[in-house]
């Protein structure tokens, strides 16, 4: 198998278990003696702690324990989880603690838990934990957050700045004060929470015979777990698991590392058993990251022709109430707010205020949606402006495909030039106009507006670094078995990760993906794991794969060859055997299979290895690759509102994309539905609501609303494949592709079919109360 | 001790018969007392469909009937939906081939939701599968690819095909 068959899209691995109810999620784990666990998180946004009294609670029939901060105390050697990405922009510290001491900062912040003999013992002990609370203000909104004299988020902190920087290059004020035209909005964007239908959840269990506590977490990133685990904890690596099973959806906040899961691997080594968690959907609404609210003040500066000068302006970022990742959302979001485009002078201010709420952390797309928004809007703007196509500006404004590698003046958050390596951006726009009928749309929409309906057209380009590094490991091996095992640190939440990987060693190891196990994110299988996240698992554990399985493949050959005395360029792999090679009216019937050749290496006493290249089948890599590679593409949405009631809904949908060479096309194409639907439902339903002392409004799937089959359109998803130079497979990633470019296509086509009331838009998502608000207003206006 | 009650109805073609308290859920009833995991939980509140199982045919939230409800009826889970070891359901096949699933877990769901609507509906059309699946939140799938698994196993059911 080529590479070039990878498009052959083989059915996943994965599904056959699944189909029959038999994965194995985190809740579908049950151990001998194991007991579960409730948590009781505080009902404030912000109060201080003056008591917990728990008997009642531990005299409840079938509690084990109910464990505070000071029970848990004597088994940690450090009481925060210090998880904060390094940067010299913070201007406070702001770790969790294990479980709250005497100060809660959001609702839903754990403060005890219960360890009873099931969930619905412990679940009616947690109502009987008496926790005095004394009320403190508490901050709901980011903007005033920053205020002068805003009560403080932490009582000990002097204001609510957690972090500030400038991003930008150029001389921004030469630009702007040289301009044809200057055009300013204030731009706010909203984004919820994850909603994996599968919540976060947790099983400890200590062996004590091997002093060994295995935690099996439903996380993105098991590695970064079993390291805050270590440092908390104060036990060895060699003394600790971390184990992912199945995962029903990421999405992001399940890159997370959690108290609860330092928690729960306390209790367990405490009471010397097996201990279960699982997070339910309220919980998930109060206690999960989520990623909430950006506003922008920008302006852009254009020459006569539209042609983008420069940007400046102010970002505010909502950052919760401690820091649970790091300060890279807004990071994100401003180092890519110039988008597929040219910009030659840029400076943005960006302010992360701390508010009472829990705290705020990537949702797949990760600040791009925001940043995509800001950037598509002001397109817009310009368009309306100066009476220009949309699509023309965006033509005029396009880093050019002979620009590529295109170098921005700007760094990654790890310091790394901006190179933006590959694709056309120009000719994924033009794909979307083509296959959505732009040209035609204007008389189609002159056409409904005679029958009274009011369809609109959105347009937006996108580009989204993917495949962060600095590496992935993964681990082929041959057992004796012939069978091939990859062992690798990425997690697989349902982008058929598995699949993948298998496809990538199986073109190098005989083709056969059924001969082909993946074991993804086991601590004990896996020395040195990242984990999934930033749509990294094709680009990083893709390549190590590559490389790893092409290791073995020599290796494999270089035996063959000593075992049946053949060159070894007469051997090749097909299915779990080598061959020699047929020759022309000559079927060579010479083959010694993989079991054999790994049995051969794997060592007899007292006898020499065959092939005199060392001992097993096998290859670990963990390739470097620091740079990431962008991957972009255009959506066109067509959209139809009811003027009546501001209902929207979408008519056409179409996405093109470029992810460089595409490893499956039906995994690749899913991805990209998934995230579109998750965008759509940024642009038009979810929305996490707060009241203004940050206690949370939205708390069940009644309230907060995920997009549901009969809103979603059908979307016309292709591709285009411009390889990446910057890896061996020209692979970039695809996870984020759907959700990023969404919210700004939506919104653009809701704009165009409202403009007849002379509206601009300039926020998601857009509720249809809101939407008829506007059209009120304007009717009164007019 | 909470109040308990015996339970007797049949899972997957097979007669149960348990102890339970009062307040279990089918849900957890169907999990954690007989071990059937493929029935998963995503919300307890009736909103997301990652529960749903037939009862005696019709599509039910486990997570909002309690286990003693049951008392008396025949209940198919995701594991009751393959006619042997060795082969899948045509709606299991189809949500294969069609890329119907990515993580899996609201899966079981859509699977008993649809087993419902094919039987009373073998010709769907694409809007009429979307409204039956209304009740069944997915997060991966943008639901293209279920809404298609749904009608190539509707015709691959009418044409006895599989």
């Amino acid at each position: 198998m080529s590479a070039e068959a990878y498009r052959d899209s083989p059915k996943r691995l994965e599904d056959p278990e699944l189909l029959r109810g038999r994965g194995r999620f985190i809740d579908d784990i049950t151990l001998p003696g194991m007991l579960e666990a409730a948590f009781v998180r505080s009902p404030h946004a912000h109060a201080a702690v003056s008591g917990i009294d728990a008997e009642a609670a531990r005299a409840l029939p079938g509690v084990r324990a109910v464990l505070t901060r000071d029970d848990i105390l004597p088994y940690l050697k450090s009481e925060f989880l210090v998880v904060g990405l390094p940067s010299g922009a913070y201007k406070q510290q702001r770790d969790r603690p294990a479980l709250a001491g005497e100060e809660v900062v959001y609702v839903g912040e754990p403060v005890a838990v219960v360890i009873a003999e099931d969930r619905y013992i412990a679940e009616d002990a947690a109502q009987l934990v008496m926790v005095d609370y004394d009320i403190l203000p508490a901050v709901a909104d980011c903007r005033a957050a920053l205020e002068d004299g805003a009560p403080p988020v932490h009582r000990d902190g002097a204001d609510n700045l957690l972090a500030e920087l400038d991003v930008g290059y150029g001389d921004v004020d030469a630009a702007f004060a040289n301009a044809a035209h200057v055009f300013g909005d204030h731009i706010h964007m909203h984004r919820g929470g994850s909603h994996s239908i599968e919540c976060r959840g947790a099983v400890a269990s200590y062996d004590a015979a091997g002093d060994l506590m295995t935690l099996w977490v439903s996380s993105q990133m098991p590695h970064s777990t079993l390291r805050v685990l270590v440092d908390m904890l104060g036990r060895d690596e060699n003394q600790m698991r971390v184990v992912t099973p199945d995962i029903g959806g990421g999405f992001g906040p399940k890159l997370v590392v959690y108290a609860e899961d330092v928690v729960l691997s306390v209790a367990a080594i405490k009471l010397g058993c097996a201990v279960k968690w699982i997070e339910d959907r309220r919980e998930h609404f109060i206690a999960t990251t989520q990623e909430r609210d950006q506003y922008w003040d920008v302006e852009v500066a254009v020459d006569g022709d539209g042609r983008m000068l420069g940007i400046r302006g102010a970002l505010v970022h909502e950052h919760g109430a401690y820091t649970a990742r790091g300060i890279n959302l807004p990071q994100n979001s401003a180092e890519s707010l110039p988008g597929t485009y040219v910009l030659p002078n840029y400076r943005m201010n960006v302010k992360l205020a701390l508010t009472n709420k829990v705290p705020v952390t990537p949702v797949r797309g990760a600040g791009h949606p925001q940043a995509t928004f800001v950037i598509e809007r002001l397109m817009d703007r310009i368009a309306r402006e100066l009476g220009l196509d949309r699509a023309e500006v965006r033509r005029r404004n396009q880093v050019p495909a002979d620009a590529m590698p295109y170098e921005r003046p700007l760094k990654t958050r790890g310091g790394l030039p901006v190179v933006l390596d590959s694709g056309d951006y120009g000719a994924c726009q033009e794909t979307v106009l083509e296959r959505a009928g732009w040209a035609d749309f204007p008389a189609r929409q002159e056409a409904a507006r005679k029958d009274g309906r009011y369809i609109g057209i959105g347009l937006a380009n996108f580009m989204k670094g993917t495949g962060r590094g600095p590496f992935e490991a993964v681990t082929v091996r041959i057992g004796t078995s012939g069978r091939i095992h990859v062992y690798t640190g990425a997690t697989s939440i349902g982008q058929g990760t598995k699949t993948m990987l298998a496809q990538i060693v199986a073109a190098e190891l005989g083709g056969d993906l059924a001969n082909v196990t993946v074991t993804t994110g086991d601590t004990a299988a896996t020395a040195l794991g990242i984990g999934t996240s930033n749509s990294r698992n094709a680009v990083t554990a893709g390549t190590s794969a590559h490389v790893a399985a092409g290791k073995v493949r020599d290796k494999a050959l270089a035996i063959a060859a000593s075992i049946l005395d053949k060159p070894v360029e007469e051997l090749e792999i097909v299915g779990a055997e080598v061959h020699a090679k047929d020759e022309p009216g000559r079927i060579a019937n010479i083959k010694v299979t993989l079991a054999e050749i790994a049995h051969a290496v794997s060592g007899t006493p007292g006898y020499s290895l065959p092939g005199g290249i060392g001992a097993g089948l096998e290859a670990t890599e963990h390739v470097i690759l620091d740079s990431p590679t962008y991957a972009n593409g255009a959506v066109v949405a067509e959209v139809e509102v009811d003027i009546e009631t501001g209902g929207v809904a979408i008519l056409n949908y179409v996405l093109a994309f470029d992810s460089g060479r595409v490893i499956n096309a039906m995994t690749a194409a899913g991805q990209a539905l998934g995230g579109t639907a998750h965008g759509i439902g940024n642009a038009l339903f979810e929305l996490m609501a707060y009241d203004e002392n940050a206690q949370p409004l939205t708390t069940n799937l009644a309230d907060y609303l995920l997009i549901s089959a009969p809103e979603m359109p059908r979307v016309d998803v292709s591709f285009r494949e411009s390889p990446t130079p910057l890896n061996p497979l020209g692979v970039k990633g695809v996870g984020e592709n759907g959700v990023v470019p969404a919210p700004a296509a939506v919104i653009s086509a809701i704009e165009d079919a409202l403009s007849p009331f002379g509206l601009r838009l300039s926020k998601a998502p857009m509720s249809p109360p809101e939407i008829l608000a506007l059209i009120e207003a304007a009717r009164a206006g007019s | 001790m909470a109040e308990t009650r015996t339970v007797k109805l049949t899972v997957n073609g097979t007669p149960q018969e348990q102890e339970v308290e009062v307040r279990l859920t089918l849900a957890d009833f169907l999990r954690h007392g007989l071990g059937l995991t493929g029935t998963h939980i995503g919300c307890e509140h009736g909103v997301c469909g990652a529960c749903t199982v037939l009862v005696d045919g019709r599509s039910m939230r486990s997570c909002l009937m309690l286990a003693v409800q049951a008392e008396g009826s025949d209940i198919t889970t995701v594991e009751g939906l393959a006619p042997s070891e060795g082969e899948l359901h045509p709606l299991q096949e189809a949500f294969r081939d069609n890329h119907g699933l990515q993580c899996g877990y609201c899966t079981p769901g859509m699977l008993t939701t649809l087993t419902e609507l094919l039987a009373e509906n073998p010709d769907p059309s694409e809007d009429e599968v979307r409204a039956a699946i209304s009740g069944n939140l997915c997060r991966c799938t943008g639901y293209q690819g279920i809404v298609d698994a749904a009608l190539d196993a509707a015709r691959r059911m009418r044409e006895g095909t599989s």
